[in-house]
């Protein structure tokens, strides 16, 4: 499996991403937001936390809207496989290839903590290693995870089994306790959760690493 | 020429911000105020193009960068 994890100014988990994706056996290449064309061959692309261009003007509007974003949505538009996670969500939904938007979380704080979440589908390539209702313990740290959908787009979203994961405790105000969503054709995936985060016996955890597995072993069985 | 563009989060959309800000006024005294939207204004200095020219350009930003039209609402002067 080849992936590249794009890189923009402020950036910051983005080497976390890669050690994930390489302790699941992926060829990682990293790519730098002014690049204007994606590694040869590419099966998926990470887009990792932080803050990119500092947050500035919306999240992730401006990294939206650099020279690489319109590689990896030509990429997406094509059949390829596409995550995001934290800041990674914010920008996909910035491109229009998920819907929705994250705005400010409810109660205002910034938040980084262990939160619990349900697996609401296994069927794509991110959550084919969890059972269907698993409940799984990921960290979340962000600021602006309040995910924001018009009613007519939730009901869309459970009519099409797009909701990738839900919160058990709603920490933000998120709509439905959305933490995660899928795009039309289950290839994109974004969500406000960090795996990487608890994807190793170091971490204090392992509930992130069957979604770094399922990937690969979708993506390399395929 | 000068664009002024107002980005407010639409109706509906909930605005904890401001809502912090209104019970901030609470809580200084000042009575009376039933609710509080938080939004943005951007100012453009344009090269002269006439404000037709303006008006279109301006929106054509504004769609594809300076609001998000899935939240956002915006509004433009051109001066």
């Amino acid at each position: 499996m080849r992936a590249a994890v794009i890189v923009f100014p402020g950036s910051n988990c983005d080497r976390d991403m890669a050690v994930a994706l390489k302790n699941a056996g992926a060829d990682v290449h990293m790519v730098w937001h002014k690049d204007t064309d994606l590694p040869d061959n590419l099966d998926v692309v990470a887009i990792p936390g932080g803050f990119s261009f500092g947050d500035y003007l919306r999240v992730g509007a401006i990294a939206a809207r650099s020279p690489i974003t319109q590689s990896v949505i030509a990429h997406a538009n094509r059949g390829g496989y596409v995550f995001g996670v934290c800041n990674g969500f914010q920008v996909l939904t910035e491109t229009g290839l998920l819907p929705g938007a994250l705005l400010r979380n409810a109660g205002l704080k910034y938040i980084c903590r262990h939160v619990e979440l349900t697996v609401e589908t296994t069927d794509s390539a991110f959550t084919n290693s969890y059972a269907q209702g698993q409940a799984i313990t990921i960290p979340i740290a962000h600021h602006d995870g309040n995910y924001n959908l018009d009613a007519d787009g939730v009901a869309a979203l459970e009519d099409q089994d797009r909701i990738a994961f839900r919160y058990v405790d709603n920490p933000n105000g998120s709509v439905a306790d959305i933490a995660g969503v899928l795009s039309e054709n289950r290839r994109v995936l974004g969500m406000m959760p960090h795996p990487e985060r608890l994807a190793e016996d170091a971490h204090g955890g392992t509930d992130g690493r069957p979604f770094f597995a399922g990937l690969m072993e979708q993506v390399v069985g395929a | 020429m000068k664009a002024r563009v107002y980005v407010m989060l639409k109706n509906g959309v909930l605005d904890p911000q401001g809502d912090a800000v209104r019970h901030a006024l609470g809580a200084l005294g000042f009575d009376g105020v039933n609710g509080v939207r938080q939004g943005k204004v951007i100012e453009l200095d344009l090269d002269d193009m006439g404000a037709d020219q303006a008006q279109a350009t301006v929106t054509e930003m504004c769609e594809k960068l300076l609001a998000n039209t899935v939240i956002e609402s915006y509004k433009i002067e051109i001066e």
